[in-house]
């Protein structure tokens, strides 16, 4: 597994460890990941960190059968676009339930767990994935 | 206690995964039904394949500060006690505050010691909160256990994590910590060396003059310290190895075992080492009305206790009717059993893994 630049890895540690993304101050658009720069105001734009939640819901999904290496063990996993509340669509897994339990709308929170690890004497990866929220 | 200290926030973590005592057995030729008399324990909690002590601590830890409503950034101390840490070397509890935002003004550290780690924690917390040096400190237990495949600790060595706020706030408390009490001695009855991927233990050798003689010996020196006696506790939290020894101690010091069961976990969970008897005192803290007093034992092998006297605060009623993540109760029931095959996989029990 190649593994990524260790500062590239401690710079994300907000964004995978709690959801810091950003939003804009002058329209208001959240964004996720952190984006410097408005899209929608240019140079009126505001740009501020901002945590998210962590509560939203599956926009979309897939099963993945044949994963990258790394994820041997997990496969076959369930892979999502989740529509953040706050608005941004960012992409993770969903874990704790299977294919069948699982549709589009599906109310999701954040949860922290292993992503990868670098090797057997390598770092270990942790960030965001998602599981089912609790009924009731 | 100089000051007052006390919980300001609690918070567990049980991983989904159980497999039944009855299912290891059945692949070591062994008796089931024998095995789950014998020990207490119908299940044990398996972590996820993506889950150890770092994501377990900072899910309870996240609870924690849901129902203690502190900001993260208030917290200047943190300590995960673990016998399971992810690296030798790096922090665990680095891990644990930046995920749930607190620091760079923190000071944090891992401890180990066997199975009382965490308890360890909340009296590292306790002096630093009452000698104000930190508003609140941060207690986590949490561990991701390995019993030898075919050894006894197999069928017990499970997963968990529970967290603990503490603060000098009365106003803020869930439950004052009136008192502690420690015993310590070396006592060589369970071990890991380095590198090392299982542990060993003295088989007999860790109840009596480990277990026991600890347990005991930390809960009546914490009566003879505060001038209190059994009944006048309405819970005991002690650790509980298996299903059998907190209600065998409790027989020894003639306390009433129902005062026991309300905080015994490991029958339905099995054993969390670190987190064990710390989610025992979130179970109670979860039914426990104010005024009430409970006391909590915790037990390392190597070999120490720690005791509490902890008596629950009317701001329990509030803060924990106002929690909407999971409770102890949540996590105990969402679960789905897997067999002997996928529970080797997901503990790395194989040797190509």
């Amino acid at each position: 597994m190649p593994s990524e630049n260790l500062a590239i890895t401690w710079r994300r540690m907000p964004e995978r460890y709690r959801l810091v993304g950003t939003e804009c101050q002058n329209c208001k658009t959240a964004y996720f990941p952190a984006r410097k720069l408005c899209p929608k105001c240019r140079r009126k734009g505001r740009i501020v960190p901002r945590q998210f939640s962590g509560r939203g819901k599956i926009y979309s999904y897939t099963e993945v059968f044949a994963g990258p290496s790394g994820f041997e063990l997990e496969v076959p996993y369930l892979l999502a676009i989740v529509e953040l509340e706050e608005g941004p669509r960012l992409t993770a897994q969903i874990v704790g339930v299977s294919e069948k339990d699982v549709k589009i709308g599906d109310e999701v929170e954040m949860v922290f767990r292993r992503i990868q690890e670098d090797s057997a004497e390598g770092l270990i990866h942790y960030g965001y994935k998602f599981r089912m929220r609790r009924r009731g | 206690m100089a000051v007052a200290v006390g919980i300001a926030g609690y918070g567990a973590c049980v991983p989904k995964y159980r497999i039944k005592a009855a299912e290891i057995a059945r692949v070591w030729g062994e008796d089931g039904a024998r095995i789950e008399k014998g020990l207490g324990v119908f299940e044990k909690s398996v972590p996820d394949i993506d889950e150890d002590a770092a994501t377990l601590a900072v899910e309870a830890a996240r609870n924690a500060i849901e129902l203690g409503r502190i900001s993260p950034q208030a917290i200047g101390a943190l300590y995960v006690g673990s016998e399971s840490h992810p690296y030798a070397v790096k922090p665990t509890a680095t891990i644990v505050a930046e995920a749930i935002g607190a620091g760079p003004a923190l000071t944090a550290a891992d401890l180990e010691f066997a199975c009382k780690a965490g308890t360890a924690g909340i009296q590292i917390c306790m002096g630093l909160v009452g000698c104000g040096m930190v508003r609140y400190g941060m207690a986590i237990g949490s561990d991701t256990s390995q019993g030898k495949p075919g050894d006894a600790l197999e069928y017990t060595a499970s997963a968990g994590a529970a967290a603990f706020i503490i603060g000098r706030e009365k106003e803020e408390f869930v439950a004052e910590i009136e008192d502690t009490f420690s015993f310590t001695t070396d006592t060589p009855d369970f071990w890991r060396r380095q590198h090392a991927e299982f542990p060993s233990h003295g088989g007999r050798f860790t109840g009596a003059p480990a277990y026991f003689r600890h347990v005991i010996g930390a809960t009546q020196g914490l009566f003879e310290k505060m001038g209190t006696r059994a009944s006048d506790y309405d819970y005991f939290v002690f650790h509980q190895p298996n299903g059998k020894f907190p209600l065998e101690a409790a027989k020894k010091m003639g306390i009433d075992p129902e005062k026991v069961k309300p905080g015994l976990f490991t029958p339905l969970i099995g054993n969390t080492y670190s987190a064990a008897s710390p989610i025992g005192l979130c179970g109670v803290l979860d039914i426990a009305k104010p005024g009430q007093r409970i006391l909590l034992t915790s037990f390392g092998s190597g070999a120490g206790s720690d005791s509490f006297s902890i008596r629950v605060s009317e701001g329990i009623v509030e803060k924990r009717g106002g929690y909407k993540g999971w409770r102890l109760s949540d996590y105990i029931a969402h679960k789905e059993y897997l067999d002997y095959a996928l529970y080797a996989k997901h503990r790395r029990k194989l040797k190509s893994l």
